[in-house]
């Protein structure tokens, strides 16, 4: 405050003595109560300080035991109790039962998206849609261990490959080239056949010498037209979609020294329920047998 | 009563005046006249509507709320009579604050503060709760006299009780009303008498009360003086030509007694000051305190009639007109003669300005836009999201599928179903709804809406291997049709996406 009293000119009114620029500030009295109020705000503070963890390195919880951890807890909790009455619905009903009832699977899509977010779509892609290298799309129709929501269900529960369950989906392929079973000029040959397969050998010649060695080493796998066998994870190999790529270089690469994906056995991770969610949700994205 | 022994400030001797200032309580004076009536008509009204808006009925059909005015949260629907807005529609409501703003501003510019003083809640419960006051504790002298008592005795106490009860009972019944909007008002108040509400009902019903009972019966003008943003920005829509609150000073100066000579019209009696709910003398002006609700026209209207002169020494008026009538008048000596000329140089107050013609055009383009989309609304809508992840999918037999979400808004309150058809798609293209197996005599698959509702569905999009397009991205229509008859109700503009070529 200045120590002389200020009038400004025009109003005639005191000012505080604060100028800025050449502009001064009369001094307008704040009302009582609002100072009132802006103490009760101070003692409000002190409270709220005593009743919750407030104090940085004191490790003070306050009188109210507030934490936010326990508050996500009951919140998880409540949201666990909520959901349980359905989830407990989808373990007791079948897959079938689950995509013919439409209340359950709308529930199953909404979760089962979540749940695959969460699980699934590190390999297989945001919306099933997967990636080179050994990771199958899921919103094609091209299945490997079988696209029926049942089967899917198992792929899911037990994995493929999987070393931490006995009832996992297994088979291998063998390693023509790598262990001496063919030889290279052979693996030529097979590969030409299997273009032929989809109309794109450039060898016909060749191709018809690998057919005969695929009569021998391959068909009882993958079938004599290709057509592949969901029963030992065989892939199709007289249609479009190649898990490792289907050109020439790629098809050899997989008859010299074979491929077989793995995946978790999510049965012994997941809830039955979420696990039923999945194969509805992956269901949804219009690949299924 | 401090108030009305306070000096005049010019007369303070240097002394600092402190940073914060005591309340100065205002004891309103009852007063009668054409503006009070109008001020208890449109307090009647406003309150009326404001309690009894809830009760109404409006019949909507079963399974529909029957309540006219209607804020239902849990499904995010509001209802106003004929109206059913979704919470997606939220923009009428801006556009109805909107309408709201400029409406005020154009009855500023036209009347100054009519909005403040006549139809501001604060001002309609505060009118309310002042009323209430008087009828219980007595008019200004009995309240002033009761208020500077060193001890009061049972009756004041009684009174003063009685008064705070009647406040509470009222902000009860505002809180009441204000839960009313948001639930089915019959079924809510049989649940409150059974004593079953919702904390939030409680918590909303509780922060209504106490907020009316706290800013109506305790902080009135303090309000508006410091709480309030309107007041001071409201001049900023205010000319010369805005009707305001104004006392005629070239008609009252200079103040002095009824049959004193050389004295204006204005007998100095404080009849305006004493009635003011905001404690202002309009003698000294347009102020930020004034809330325009021209109680001081009545005072003083009233004064003039027992003296025998005309009305109108305090009256809506222009400050063009003020100016005008001021320079007509200063040759002339104070008092009677004054009257004739004075009135005689004012002219109609000019209603066509620039910015009465701009708001009016505002309000025209946001009442019509709003008009507009209402009457346009259709009952079915359709919003289509494009799959993203994949983009595509290469079947094994190297067809190519697009997928599709589908949102189907019905606002009918029946299921209907309905075809889809895609335009611009190659022969042979096949269209697979998700979970809906059901399909037309033209082999097109059929949805369900859902009534009220949004229905999702999706929709896989096939081209065959032999058919499919040149391009990487094909310009497609997704369109909803009824069954029978082929009437388009809905279309969306989408694209199909292939691998580039």
């Amino acid at each position: 405050m200045a120590n002389k009293i200020e009038h400004d000119a025009v109003t005639g009114r005191q000012t505080t003595g604060h100028e800025w620029d050449g502009i001064k500030e009369l001094n307008t009295p704040l009302p009582k109560w609002w100072l009132w109020t802006f103490y009760a705000t101070i003692v409000f503070a002190v409270v709220w300080c005593i009743l919750y963890p407030a104090l940085p390195f004191t490790g003070a919880t306050g009188l109210l035991g507030y934490t936010g951890r326990g508050e996500g807890e009951q919140a998880l909790a409540a949201h666990r109790a909520a959901t349980e009455p359905m989830l407990e619905r989808l373990r007791q009903t079948e897959i079938e039962q689950v995509l013919a009832d439409p209340e359950l699977r709308a529930y199953a899509v909404a979760g089962g998206r979540a749940a695959f977010a969460n699980t699934c779509a590190g390999c297989h892609g945001a919306g099933g849609q997967g990636a080179q290298g050994g990771f199958p799309s899921l919103a094609d129709d091209d299945w490997i261990w079988g696209g029926k929501p049942a089967d899917i269900e198992q792929t899911i529960r037990h994995g493929i490959r999987a070393a931490e369950d006995p009832e996992t989906r297994t088979s291998q392929m063998p390693r023509f080239l790598a262990d001496g079973m063919l030889t290279a000029a052979q693996v030529n040959d097979v590969a030409e056949h299997v273009l032929s397969l989809t109309g794109r050998a450039t060898d016909a010649e060749a191709a018809s010498r690998g057919a005969a060695i695929y009569a021998e080493n391959c068909a009882a796998c993958h079938g004599d037209q290709g057509q592949g066998s969901h029963e030992v994870g065989a892939p199709r190999l007289n249609d479009q979609v190649w898990l490792y790529g289907g050109d020439k270089a790629s098809i050899v690469r997989s008859i010299s020294y074979a491929r077989g994906g793995v995946m978790p056995a999510w049965g012994q991770r997941l809830d039955p329920a979420v696990i039923r969610m999945l194969t509805v949700y992956i269901h949804s994205l219009g690949g299924t047998e | 009563m401090g108030m009305l022994d306070a000096p005049d400030r010019h007369e303070l001797e240097e002394v600092s005046t402190p940073l914060y200032a005591n309340r100065v309580r205002v004891y309103p004076q009852a007063v009668q006249g054409r503006v009070r009536r109008a001020k208890w008509a449109v307090l009647a009204f406003c309150l009326a509507v404001y309690y009894l808006l809830p009760w109404l009925r409006w019949d909507r059909g079963p399974g529909q709320p029957d309540q006219a005015v209607l804020v239902d949260m849990a499904h995010g629907r509001l209802f106003f009579f004929w109206i059913e807005l979704w919470p997606q529609e939220v923009y009428y409501l801006t556009g109805l604050l909107v309408l709201g703003a400029v409406a005020i501003f154009a009855a500023t510019s036209l009347f100054g503060r009519v909005w403040c003083g006549f139809a501001c809640p604060q001002t309609v419960w505060t009118d309310l709760f002042m009323w209430v006051e008087r009828l219980i504790e007595g008019d200004r002298n009995a309240r002033m006299r009761r208020d500077r008592k060193p001890r009061w005795d049972w009756s004041d106490r009684a009174r003063k009780l009685a008064k705070h009860g009647a406040w509470l009972l009222i902000a009860m019944l505002t809180g009441g009303a204000w839960v009313m909007y948001f639930n089915d008002a019959p079924t809510l108040l049989r649940d409150a008498l059974a004593g079953d509400v919702s904390l939030a009902v409680l918590g909303f019903f509780g922060l209504f009360t106490g907020t009316t009972y706290l800013l109506a019966g305790w902080a009135r003008e303090q309000v508006c003086t410091y709480m309030c943003p309107w007041p001071r920005f409201q001049a900023a829509m205010m000319d010369a030509d805005s009707l305001i609150v104004s006392y005629r000073g070239w008609r009252g100066e200079p103040r002095g007694k009824a049959r004193a000579a050389g004295a204006g019209d204005c007998v100095d009696c404080r009849a305006c000051v004493n009635v003011c709910p905001t404690g202002v003398d309009i003698r000294d002006g347009v102020q930020l305190s004034c809330i325009g609700c021209g109680l001081c026209i009545d005072a003083c209207d009233s004064i003039m009639t027992k003296l025998g002169r005309p009305e109108g020494l305090i009256a809506f008026e222009t400050l063009n007109n003020l100016a005008a009538s001021e320079a007509a008048t200063a040759m002339l000596p104070p008092g009677a003669a004054r009257r004739g000329p004075g009135m005689a140089a004012r002219q109609a107050p000019r209603i066509l300005r620039t910015r009465t013609y701009l708001y009016v055009a505002v309000l025209c383009v946001v009442a019509g836009a709003m008009l507009a989309g209402l009457a346009l609304r259709q009952p079915v809508g359709l919003e289509v999201l494009r799959d993203r992840a994949p983009l595509f999918v290469k079947l094994s037999d190297g067809s190519l599928r697009n997928s599709y979400t589908l949102k189907l808004s019905d606002r009918r309150h029946e299921a209907a179903t309905l075809a889809v058809t895609v335009e611009g798609l190659p022969e042979g293209t096949h269209l697979q709804v998700v979970g809906s197996e059901a399909s037309d005599a033209a082999g097109r698959p059929l949805v369900t809406t859902k009534p009220d509702g949004v229905a999702e569905w999706r929709l896989l999009v096939t081209i065959p291997a032999g058919a499919l397009p040149q391009a990487d991205s094909t310009d497609v229509t997704i369109r909803l049709l009824e069954p029978a008859g082929d009437r388009s109700l809905a279309s969306q503009h989408s694209v199909f996406l292939g691998p580039k070529p």
